[in-house]
């Protein structure tokens, strides 16, 4: 197969991004701010057309550019549900954006552009395409987070972020160089190759700052500092991306890099991996419980279920990669469905955020009341609803891998963080009617919809996801 | 010679940055800074690596610190007040620092590298290729995808500082010469009749 062939076959998706979203910038240009519906409803397409690339595109593994860049079922896999979560926020984000006149044609151009660098992160094969995938997909995030810059909160979220992430990138650089230093390559493969025997200390100091850069990424305690203020302070559509998308690209690639790049110390990564589960899942559960604004408690849900993520990661075999893949897509689905209810809430024009704002909306909407009520359901792991099965997974992953105390440690928090999911549906159902919210628009109806049938029909079928992220596993191995 | 050269390079160096995070004034810091990055293309010159010494000189001294002067300069920040509470946090960072100073020490200490792996760092350099031409063999072919996706991280950093900082503003005047040149006496000028004895 010749390189343009591979190209075609194996890098559309990301030219389609990349190649329409200077198509997008030129548009935008040319219209000035009349720009943003269209601009948003193009790049909708582009994801969405992204997305039937990876559908109908090709099933077999391939490396491009020399080893930077890898096509494989679990990139595939990935880039999915990175595409759909960007996608959705696209969707999202176009009534709420208007609204608060904050309709620029930049935003949908940044999602595009952040989405690109997560699709180069998931399938990065080298340590310079990890740091490249990872710088442009966060400094479209920065911007993002700050993009009501009018604001005050939003501006200090986007300051906070910008510093904590150099901070992290330069962390992540150090590692890089010192695993450099150590193999004198910079592909992963190369580095696995030159482990050999016990790891001398340079290499599992890489590995350590390696490891702490991609944990701020993915918000994983206790590298998580940034996230509540930053959640809080960006506009609720950028929320909605932040706890999306990027946490995908994060988790693959931290995924990627421990089982490409360190298969013979796996000893040495499971420490810090099981570390930062606990720490994740313990205070996901413990610090969210004071919250009283609901885009905080969903920035230490986020916290926590990042956690669960590493569990499975923890385990460190093929069950354990699987029951990765499959939390991630739960997780997408429940987090996009908690994020398109969020942003309903809006009462007479104004957006509230308020856990209280939500109290008696079964007698306001009663519809919306039963999709929140289930998705809590889910986000706390009450059995049949799908948030349950991600958590089986994972956990029983690290039971087979004898890691008993992980997996008691996860049960636990689990049952500690159902207190404040639940105390939302208590709020929702049993306390007296706050003013009803407004009208909301039909995306988001839809997306809140779409998503609790998903989570309530997960266990009737859940042969599709199941088997991709099985295939995905299998991939890495 | 080339010894002496290095070591000199190196202590400026480190000294320099030293002066850069203990500067009272925020524009010595800066003159530092550049005085830094100098010695550190002279270190690349002494690697061989002329290419990369010229690009710190003329993209980091050039535009970066001139910029990072300018910024310093124009901006009001209160450096008194930000330095507040820097002796309440100093025993706790620098425990950090000690420990990870430590830490790294022991890293280098002890250091070793892979068999092979300074064979496989060394970059294969053909005969007759001047190091500039080396690397613009690799970088529009071995290293395409890294050469794509850095323009699009600059790219995305153009576009973030013009959502961020550009406001259009209403009711600005703006010279336009095409306008100053189509004036002529008639459209505008404006013969008033005043009568007299009324006043203005």
């Amino acid at each position: 197969m010749s390189f343009s062939t591979a190209l075609a076959h194996h890098f559309l998706p990301e030219t389609i991004l990349a190649l329409g979203v200077l198509a997008l910038i030129l548009i935008g240009a040319w219209r000035g701010t009349r720009a943003f519906g269209l601009v948003n409803e193009l790049a909708a397409g582009l994801l969405g057309l992204a997305i039937l690339a990876l559908f109908f595109g090709q099933t077999s593994e391939a490396s491009l550019f020399e080893g930077a860049f890898v096509d494989d079922a679990f990139a595939r896999f990935v880039k999915v549900l990175t595409l759909v979560g960007s996608l959705v926020t696209v969707l999202m984000s176009r009534d709420y954006l208007q609204r608060a006149k904050l309709g620029n044609f930049e935003f949908p151009v940044l999602v595009v552009l952040s989405t690109i660098g997560m699709l180069l992160l998931v399938s990065a094969d080298n340590l310079i395409a990890l740091y490249l995938g990872i710088e442009l997909m966060s400094l479209a995030l920065y911007v993002a987070a700050a993009f009501d810059r009018d604001d005050a909160r939003a501006s200090e979220a986007g300051l906070k972020y910008f510093v904590l992430g150099a901070l992290s990138s330069g962390m992540l650089l150090y590692g890089a160089s010192l695993l450099y230093g150590f193999s004198g390559t910079i592909s992963f493969d190369g580095i696995a190759k030159a482990i050999t025997g016990a790891p001398p200390l340079g290499v599992i100091f890489g590995l350590v700052f390696v490891l702490a850069g991609l944990a701020f990424k993915m918000s994983a305690a206790p590298f998580h500092m940034w996230t509540p203020d930053v959640y809080e302070g960006a506009p609720t559509p950028v929320t909605a991306f932040f706890a999306s998308a990027p946490k995908m690209a994060a988790v693959a690639i931290t995924t990627r890099i421990v089982f490409t790049a360190f298969p013979g110390i796996v000893g040495q990564w499971q420490q810090i991996v099981i570390f930062l589960a606990i720490a994740s899942m313990l205070l996901g559960s413990f610090a969210a419980i004071g919250q009283t604004s609901i885009k905080r408690l969903m920035a230490y849900s986020s916290i926590g279920h990042m956690g669960f993520a590493l569990v499975g990661l923890a385990a460190g075999n093929e069950a354990g990669v699987r029951g990765v893949a499959i939390y991630l897509a739960i997780y997408l689905v429940m987090t996009l469905g908690a994020f398109a209810a969020i942003l309903q809430m809006r009462v007479e024009g104004r957006p509230v955020e308020k856990i209280s704002d939500l109290s008696g909306l079964s007698r306001n909407n009663g519809t919306a009341a039963f999709f929140l009520a289930m998705l809590m359901f889910s986000l706390a792991g009450v059995p049949p609803l799908a948030g349950f099965f991600a958590k089986y997974y994972v956990l029983l992953a690290a039971v087979d891998a004898g890691l008993y105390p992980l997996a008691i440690i996860g049960v636990l928090a689990s049952a500690i963080s159902a207190f404040y999911y639940l105390r939302v549906v208590k709020v929702i159902y049993f306390d007296e009617p706050a003013p009803a919210f407004d009208q909301s628009p039909l995306s988001l109806r839809a997306v809140l919809a779409v998503s609790t049938v998903f989570l309530l029909g997960f266990w009737l079928y859940p042969a599709p996801v199941v088997e991709a992220a099985t295939a995905a596993a299998k991939s890495l191995f | 010679m080339a010894v002496a050269f290095f070591y000199l390079f190196s202590a400026v160096l480190i000294a320099s940055a030293f002066a850069v995070i203990v500067s009272r004034n925020p524009v010595h810091s800066v003159l530092y800074l550049i005085l830094a990055f100098v010695n550190g293309a002279g270190l690349f010159l002494l690697a061989g690596a002329e290419f990369l010494a010229m690009i710190l000189v003329v993209v980091y001294v050039g535009a970066v610190a001139v910029l990072f002067l300018f910024v310093v300069m124009m901006l009001d920040v209160d450096f008194a007040e930000l330095r507040q509470g820097f002796s309440k946090h100093l025993p706790v960072g620098a425990a950090v620092g000690a420990v990870v100073l430590g830490e790294l020490g022991l890293v280098a200490l002890g250091w070793q590298s892979a068999p092979g792996a300074k064979e496989a760092a060394a970059a294969p350099i053909v005969a007759g290729v001047s190091n500039t031409a080396a690397l613009g063999q690799v970088l529009y072919t071995k290293y395409f995808l890294f050469f794509q996706a850095s323009a699009l991280v600059l790219l995305t950093a153009m576009i973030g500082a013009i959502v961020l900082t550009l406001h259009h503003r209403p009711g600005v005047k703006r010279q336009k010469i095409e306008e100053q040149n189509a004036r002529t006496r008639d459209n505008v000028i404006e013969i008033k009749k005043v009568p007299s004895r009324a006043g203005v």
